[in-house]
């Protein structure tokens, strides 16, 4: 039934690596064979994901009605996708109709992945399309310091974890820079993404780079500083090649160099690659890293916001914060601030991920329930067992049992609730799941990947791992569960930084709530003091 | 090379990296080499090589598997994988095949965390992986 028209077809297919990893490159060859061999001429336009994960890989066609999608299709199905009118978006197949109006979608309010999934990444006119350089127009049109103030305004907190509040950050950098008569100072965007469950930078990175750059330069403008770095892990090779290019790019329209959009304003952008080590992600083990050498963690005092890169005050930011700010600059901080609940202000990007049906990045405003996240939005079990916990933000955070999600994503609620939030990822498990080896795979992470400064990070998880090894093999159980509760409160206590910190959160929180995983289940118990 | 950056402040894990990325591995003879051209110590330029799990100091093997070990994809069976496709390569973690051709690693977290088991055939990222699959993969890039 296809009726060929004049023009070509524009046909989307993401290369973000998720879809990637799924088929996507192959199902953009077989579209492109495919459309040869029906006479159809196709525009492909590779883009990032929509983010609903579990449809990749995920095409997109146009249509007079707008863009119609189709998922998850393999490349072994395109060709007859294609001679059943795929390519007139005729609904074949795995059609979703209108893509805008997947109720997964619809129900999200996007404003850090507004463009990724829509735009060519690599586009900078699809980005100015796209509302890209308003925040930045308006921001340079300000004083560096209403810059500042409008952050603070909006309420935007950190996104890498610890949620402090943005604009009170870049008021102390500003001021240290005033204080010490200009002089240098530095943005860091973290983009170590370290977290199990969390892929939203990355996501964000291949999908709308220039919205990174964008924030990073408003950055720049708010607190004087002219020289920003990019730190990414090593483990997202396609991010650091879509980052890279679009580097080159934003020079060539000058959106970076020396005068930002002749504004007099200069700033450079340089991405530096992580080479292996979670504890980068900590931001004063980041700025070791930076300065090449081993990612040790500094002690606090002094903050890395007077004292950071090469020892100058310096911005350190979550690419999610950092994204966040052109929406605020294009349509103010009070705008923003109407977004969310209590402290808990604007849009997060929720990543549910693990054993989930409908797996993907879900952005809507602070306050949205766990329950509607883990159920709405993700449909529950991939596996189809029963949900048994759900761990929230990152190996560092505590596993919620499955009748306890009835918490609103806010801060301070979470909190209360013994969990956090972190980078604000959500792992699924079903019914098989062990807690006790999710304990000791905790203890285990904290081992391989403390930076070795302090003792009772290094030699408690360490520890960690033994105690609870004894105690599931029925070793002195309550001796035991007596020690690591003492391992746990010493970790907390005693550490430099949150990775021995809040290592016991997953730890303590497995044997509250599955407090019957953790009984000996090598049945008779092997003699007294044998490991 | 390490005059492309002499001038990038704090450069020694970019030239580490960069050398590596060259020559596949840091042979421990280059070590002072760096440190003198760099004007550091020894120490300093050893320390940063064993600190970073990325820095190695032999040759990789010439395929290289990488399985995710972290929580999201831990949910989905991934223990099970790592030991099954141990098995079947004879490989164990850490280690290589008998031949010396593969090697299986464990690794936490590729950012495919909604897709796994998730794994990296030779760099290439893969996802709801499979022991069957992963056979496969190795089997096509095996030289
Ligand atoms: C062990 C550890 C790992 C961390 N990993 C990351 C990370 O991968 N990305 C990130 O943005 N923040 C990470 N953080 C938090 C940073 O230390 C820091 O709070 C953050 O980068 C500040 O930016 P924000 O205020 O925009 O969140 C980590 C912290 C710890 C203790
Ligand atoms: S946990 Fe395996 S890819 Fe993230």
């Amino acid at each position: 039934m296809s009726a060929p028209s004049n023009g070509p077809v524009t046909v989307w297919v993401p290369r973000d690596s998720a879809a990637v990893s799924v088929g996507a490159d192959e199902v953009a060859a077989a579209l492109k064979a495919a459309a040869a061999a029906h006479g159809r001429d196709v525009r492909l336009v590779r883009t990032g994901t929509r983010g609903m994960l579990w449809l990749e890989p995920f095409v997109e066609v146009e249509t007079p009605a707008g863009r119609v999608g189709y998922g998850p299709v393999a490349a072994r199905d395109v060709d007859r996708l294609v001679a059943d009118g795929l390519l007139d978006g005729v609904p074949t197949g795995p059609a979703h109709g209108p893509v805008e109006e997947i109720a997964w979608l619809r129900d999200q309010h996007r404003l850090c992945l507004a463009r990724v999934g829509v735009v060519d990444p690599l586009s900078p006119d699809d980005y100015l399309a796209h509302g890209g350089l308003a925040g930045l127009r308006r921001a340079l049109s300000l004083e560096p310091a209403q810059v500042v103030e409008e952050v603070v305004e909006s309420g935007l907190r950190g996104r890498g974890g610890a949620g402090f509040p943005a604009g009170i950050k870049w008021r102390t950098v500003a001021e240290a820079e005033e204080a010490q008569g200009g002089g240098t100072t530095y943005v860091c965007c973290n983009a170590d993404e370290g977290d199990s469950g969390t892929f939203a930078d990355r996501v964000v990175l291949e999908g709308d780079p220039f919205a990174l750059i964008e924030g990073m330069v408003v950055a720049g403008y708010a607190v004087g500083a002219h020289e920003g770095y990019v730190y990414l892990r090593s483990e997202y090779p396609d991010a650091a090649a879509v980052l890279r290019r679009a580097i080159a790019l934003a020079h060539e329209r000058g959106w970076l160099g020396d005068d930002v959009l002749g504004s007099g304003f200069g700033f450079e952008l340089h991405l530096r690659m992580g080479a292996g080590a979670y504890i980068c992600g900590e931001e004063t083990s980041m700025l070791e890293s930076l300065e090449g050498r081993r990612g040790t963690v500094r002690a606090k005092p002094p903050i890395p916001a007077l004292v950071g890169l090469f020892g100058r005050p310096t911005v350190v930011n979550n690419l999610l914060t950092l994204v966040s700010v052109p929406a605020i600059l294009a349509d103010g901080g009070a705008a923003y601030a109407a977004l969310g609940v209590e402290r808990s202000r604007g849009t997060q990007v929720f990543q549910l991920a693990g054993n989930v049906a409908r797996g993907g990045l879900v952005e809507t405003p602070f306050g949205v329930t766990l329950h509607d996240l883990v159920h709405g939005w993700g449909g529950g079990t991939r596996s189809g067992r029963p949900l048994r916990a759900v761990q929230v933000g990152g190996p560092l955070g505590s596993y919620v049992p499955a009748d306890g999600l009835d918490l609103p994503t806010d801060y301070e609620a979470l909190a209360a609730a013994g969990a956090m939030l972190g980078h604000g990822g959500l792992v699924l498990f079903d019914d098989t799941v062990d807690m006790a080896s999710m304990a000791r795979f905790a203890m285990e992470f904290c081992a391989e990947e403390s930076c070795g400064k302090c003792t009772p990070c290094r030699v408690g998880a360490v520890r960690g791992v033994e105690v609870i090894d004894r105690i599931t093999a029925g070793v002195d159980p309550d001796d035991n569960l007596t020690l690591l509760g003492d391992l746990c409160d010493l970790m907390t206590e005693g550490s430099l930084c949150a990775m021995g910190g809040l290592t016991p959160n997953p730890v303590r929180s497995a044997l509250r709530h599955f407090p019957d995983d953790f009984t000996a289940r090598t049945s008779p118990a092997p003699p007294q003091g044998t490991p | 090379m390490v005059d492309e950056h002499r001038h990038e402040p704090g450069n020694l894990l970019v030239v580490l990296l960069d050398l590596q990325q060259r020559l596949g591995h840091l042979d421990p003879a280059l070590v002072p080499v760096v440190a003198h051209e760099l004007n550091l110590s020894r120490a300093e330029v050893h320390g940063v090589i064993t600190f970073y799990r990325d820095l190695r100091t032999t040759p990789p093997a010439p395929v290289r598997v990488r399985l995710c070990r972290a929580e999201a994809c831990a949910s989905v069976g991934a223990e099970a994988l790592v030991s099954d496709v141990g098995e079947r390569l004879g490989a164990r973690l850490g280690g290589t095949t008998p031949d010396g051709q593969v090697s299986l690693e464990e690794v936490f977290c590729l950012g495919n965390c909604a897709l796994g088991p998730s794994g990296q055939v030779d760099g290439r990222v893969h996802g709801r992986l499979d022991a069957d699959r992963v056979l496969d993969l190795v089997a096509r890039a095996r030289p």
